[in-house]
């Protein structure tokens, strides 16, 4: 076994503790407090490991994995996946399952067909999505980490809802073998934390170049290095600080975060980026359109209740209108239609072409700059229920989209709160600049006022276990 | 004059040793259904393909013996459509960019001209389950369907022909052809009765009086050379006769029903699956170094073709036996041994193309783990050289030395199957049959000169087929001429 940090800590409070064993501490804890913030679909026991959350779109052998979908409820893995099987060599078990929106399709986990996910720093809110489970459950300390996905910002997104640490690892850095595709080319697993320690800890027991994902990469995650900020260059796009979207309470935590790190030597670029105007379109042109085709293996022969229609067409038509939910229908008809052969050119084609126009002019910023920072989410976590309108979530993701579809690293880190709910901090590097992205984002967290005694804060209530 | 105009989608299983994509055996043939599987190849979510360096290789060989260009990157896509035995509910498959386009195939027509059929493109895919409906043999009327997803992910190579075959017996001369080469190479079996090798094709007749072109038609389910052939001319003479009636053809697909020799609509091409076709995300694209290109070509074997042309040159054999012997590599090497060995290439050729093949057909004969050798053969030479046994009693001897694994010579002297050279027993014989039969020494005096078949009969039956029939021959001659 490695003695990586978070191991070190765990055991550390184990014999602190003298609970019994780590997984019942966190067994325990879970049964206890689970109730209040609903993260988990499925609870495992493994006894003789150190648990974590596991997204439920991620297969476990012995779990479910049901993609938050009535269709796949009853669906058992049938191998596991690269990264179960990685954290398994460091003697890492799933505690359980995490909601999710269904098929990661949304951001606020409302969209689970099971139930809604609740943000742990106020249970009316929303703990932000597609990987609400696995963030509430960080938050509430019913799990020392968990793994998330991340297609358009389904990490960074309820990390920074949630008050924790979210990262999406350089595309190829994590193998997507036993993660349930949504939108092939975008998505990544990635861990949410409760500091960057554990963030590098994960990723170097997870991150593997995996024979049985032809799109992931060699990369050496390399020791937590120092960081000299008064060498960091950072840009921020005016695009995205202008955005009229942007809450203020959120901008002006932004701000003074912003301030504090030029106070430390840090030097604050503010850049153009005419292209992210197309980001949004871009991103609903081509996940959906991945997501239309990873989705059509669930035609009702395999999977789910077998309906009695007398024909192949009526059978798949009936299966699939009365097992997806409205949005992973909305999004499969919009890629169905933006790849029908008529009007591939004008949208999927031409989404392509934007996606690389994007990336070139990102590479370009990052050729004098380090990192581009921007706040996570323009808005603080809203209340559930509160919005009805897809489009008002589809441009939240306006933050956080680039950085899938260039491939690049992304974290989000929590800086100040408004409201009383957490205020997350995006920081994106260039592609496979993993190491320089952990090492500078680890040695701002202690800018940040939410992070204390070595950890960012729990929601009050939420019973501290180091 | 009717000019008709036939363009072929072939699909050739390729015989790597495991899946396009996965590392399932890749020879599902007649296995339990559901054996032969993983979470890769029945699609289960969250599997991802990875692509099998060997069908690559394997293709770049087909490719490169049908004279295509390579494209030194290609990439992979998806195509989209539902159906149970696809269960991604996608194929993945070279759309947008081959590996391979631009080659050819020379084969000789059924008039024996050289002509060039272009090949258009050259991909990778894979293959889909199968079916086996209740009761019908087709989904809608059936009660219910087996399926057996083990030929999921089986990997094919797509070879599609420009419209250059101008009938149905070039159609399938064009089959045969890439048949013979595909085996050769070791591509893929050839074996179209066993769905190996399957092929599709359009079909449309220009009416030259009236500079007219009928619609194209797709025709399917053509499982073997022959039914290419009689499905193709099926359809041209249907066309034909609509066109003479001032008529059209559906632009449509179109299925060859075996029983009922002849072809049915099977959907409109309105109807046509719109298959969605987008770059496989799953997959990197696919490059191929100039040094591997250089290394395979060097690879290759001596193809059908060439091999023809160089037994008629070489050994002064017929085209037809060339050909012949030219189509399967076992059997071409064979020839060659034989020939070289025993130096007789047309006598070589003459066993090989009628005892040989009529044993591998009937008999199932294994060439390879046979107990036939050059050695064997001029064994054999030297005993009908030394007249000791005839051509008629070679075929026998050769029976038994197979079949008991000795050489002929053995077998001659074991079962004495020594030619009767005793011409005074012969005499005798002939004597005997002149006395029986006069009449039918009358009748060869009168000039019927094939009635001395008859008395050389006499001397086979009695010598059971051991007297030398040239011997026997002269001295009845001899005799009735008297």
């Amino acid at each position: 076994m490695s003695e990586n940090f978070l191991n070190k800590k765990i055991r550390e409070m184990e014999r602190v503790n003298k609970k019994g064993d780590i997984f019942s501490f966190f067994f325990n804890r879970t049964k206890k407090y689970d109730e209040k913030v609903k993260a988990f679909l499925e609870i495992l026991n493994y006894k003789e490991a150190i648990p974590y959350g596991l997204k439920d779109n991620i297969l476990c052998i012995g779990a479910k994995t049901t993609c938050g979908s009535q269709l796949l409820k009853n669906y058992n893995s049938t191998y596991d996946a690269t990264v179960v099987e990685n954290l398994r060599k460091y003697g890492f078990e799933p505690l359980g399952k995490t909601n999710m929106d269904e098929f990661a399709m949304g951001s606020s986990t409302e969209n689970s067909s099971f139930f809604p996910t609740r943000n742990p720093w106020n249970t009316e809110r929303i703990p932000g999505g597609s990987s609400g489970g696995s963030a509430a459950a960080v938050a509430s300390g019913l799990v020392p980490f968990a793994l998330g996905s991340d297609t358009g910002g389904s990490i960074r997104l309820p990390a920074a809802m949630c008050g924790i640490v979210g990262y999406k690892p350089s595309y190829g850095l994590v193998s997507r073998y036993g993660l349930v595709a949504f939108g092939s080319s975008l998505d990544q697993i990635g861990p949410f934390t409760r500091c960057i320690e554990d963030t590098h800890s994960v990723i170097k027991m997870i991150a593997s170049k995996d024979e049985k994902d032809s799109t992931s990469e060699n990369f050496e995650i390399k020791d937590l290095a120092t960081t000299d900020l008064k060498k960091i260059r950072i840009a921020i796009p005016r695009e995205m600080v202008d955005y009229e979207g942007l809450d203020e309470g959120v901008k002006e935590s932004f701000y003074l975060f912003v301030e504090e790190l030029e106070k430390n030597g840090v030097k604050i670029n503010y850049v153009n980026i005419p292209s992210l105007k197309y980001v949004i379109a871009t991103y609903y042109l081509i996940a959906p359109g991945e997501a239309s085709s990873n989705l059509s293996r669930f035609d009702g022969v395999r999977y789910g209740k077998r309906n009695d229609k007398s024909n192949y067409e009526d059978m798949v038509n009936l299966f699939r209108d009365s097992g997806f939910g409205i949005e992973v229908k909305r999004r499969i008809l919009l890629g169905t239609f933006t790849l029908s052969s008529a009007y591939y050119d004008a949208y999927y084609r031409k989404a392509l072409k934007v996606r690389r126009i994007i990336k070139k002019e990102i590479d370009k910023i990052f050729e004098n700059n380090d990192f581009i920072i921007n706040p996570t989410s323009p808005v603080i976590a809203p209340y559930l229920n509160q919005i009805t309108d897809p489009l008002t979530y589809y441009l939240m993701d306006y933050y956080t989209i680039s950085a899938n579809l260039i491939g690049a690293p992304a974290i989000s880190l929590p800086i100040k709160r408004v409201e009383n709910m957490p205020v997350g901090l995006h920081i994106m590097s260039k592609r496979f600049m993993d190491n320089e992205l952990l090492s500078f984002a680890n040695r701002i967290q202690n800018l940040s006022p939410s992070f204390k005694n070595g950890f960012f804060e729990l929601p009050d209530g939420g019973e501290k276990y180091v | 004059m009717f000019r008709t105009i036939i363009g072929l989608e072939i699909h050739a299983q390729v015989m790597s040793k495991t899946k396009a994509f996965c590392s399932c055996p890749a020879d599902v043939f007649e296995k339990k259904p559901n054996t032969l599987i993983c979470p890769v190849c029945t699609g289960q979510p969250g599997a991802l393909p990875v692509l099998n360096e060997e069908v690559v290789c394997l293709a770049l060989k087909g490719a490169l013996a049908l004279n295509c260009e390579i494209n030194k990157k290609s990439s992979f896509d998806r195509k989209n459509y539902f159906y149970p035995d696809l269960p991604k509910g996608y194929q993945i498959t070279q759309f947008f960019k081959p590996i391979a386009e631009n080659g050819f195939l020379i084969i000789d027509d059924q008039n024996g001209k050289e002509k060039k059929i272009r090949i258009r493109r050259l991909h990778i895919e894979e293959d889909a389950g199968k079916l086996l409906h209740i009761g019908s043999e087709n989904i809608s009327e059936s009660t219910g369907s087996y399926l057996d997803l083990n030929r999921c992910g089986v990997p094919l190579i797509e070879i599609v022909t420009e419209p250059d075959m101008s009938s149905p017996e070039e159609a399938k001369i064009f089959m045969e052809a890439l048949r013979d080469n595909l085996k050769v190479l070791n591509v893929c079996s050839g074996d179209m009765e066993k769905g190996a090798l399957r092929c599709d094709a359009n079909i449309s007749v220009v009416d030259e009086e009236k500079n007219y072109s009928s619609n194209r038609v797709e025709v399917k389910n053509m499982n073997s050379f022959k039914f290419v052939e009689k499905a193709l001319f099926y359809e041209k003479e249907r066309i034909i006769d609509e066109l003479k009636k001032g008529h059209d053809v559906k632009f449509e697909t179109r299925s060859w029903v075996m029983p009922d020799k002849k072809t049915v609509s099977m959907r409109s091409k309105e109807k046509e699956n719109d298959y969605r076709y987008f770059p496989e995300p799953d997959l990197p694209p696919l490059f191929v170094s100039d040094e591997k290109i250089e290394i395979i070509k060097a690879s290759l074997p001596e193809l059908p073709r060439d091999k023809k042309l160089r037994f008629i040159e070489e050994y002064n054999i017929p085209e037809y036996d060339a050909g012949v012997l030219s189509s399967d590599l076992l059997i071409a090497n064979f020839f060659e041994e034989v020939a070289k060995y025993t130096n007789r290439p047309k006598e070589s050729s003459n066993w090989i193309m009628g005892e040989v093949l009529r044993m591998i057909k009937e008999e199932n004969l294994d060439l390879e783990n046979s107990f036939l050798s050059k050695e064997l053969f001029q064994d054999l030479f030297k005993l009908m050289d030394g007249k000791i046994i005839s051509s008629k009693m070679a075929k026998d001897v050769l029976d038994y030395a197979l079949k008991e694994k000795k050489l002929p010579s053995v077998i001659v002297e074991e079962k004495g199957f020594k030619q009767v050279e005793d011409t005074e027993l012969i005499t005798k014989i002939i004597q005997e049959a002149i006395k029986k039969n006069q009449k039918a020494v009358d009748q060869y005096k009168s000039g019927k000169k094939n009635v001395i078949g008859y008395f050389v009969g006499a001397v086979m039956k009695e010598t059971k087929g051991k007297a030398n029939p040239e011997t026997v021959n002269e001295i009845a001659k001899e005799m009735l001429e008297k």
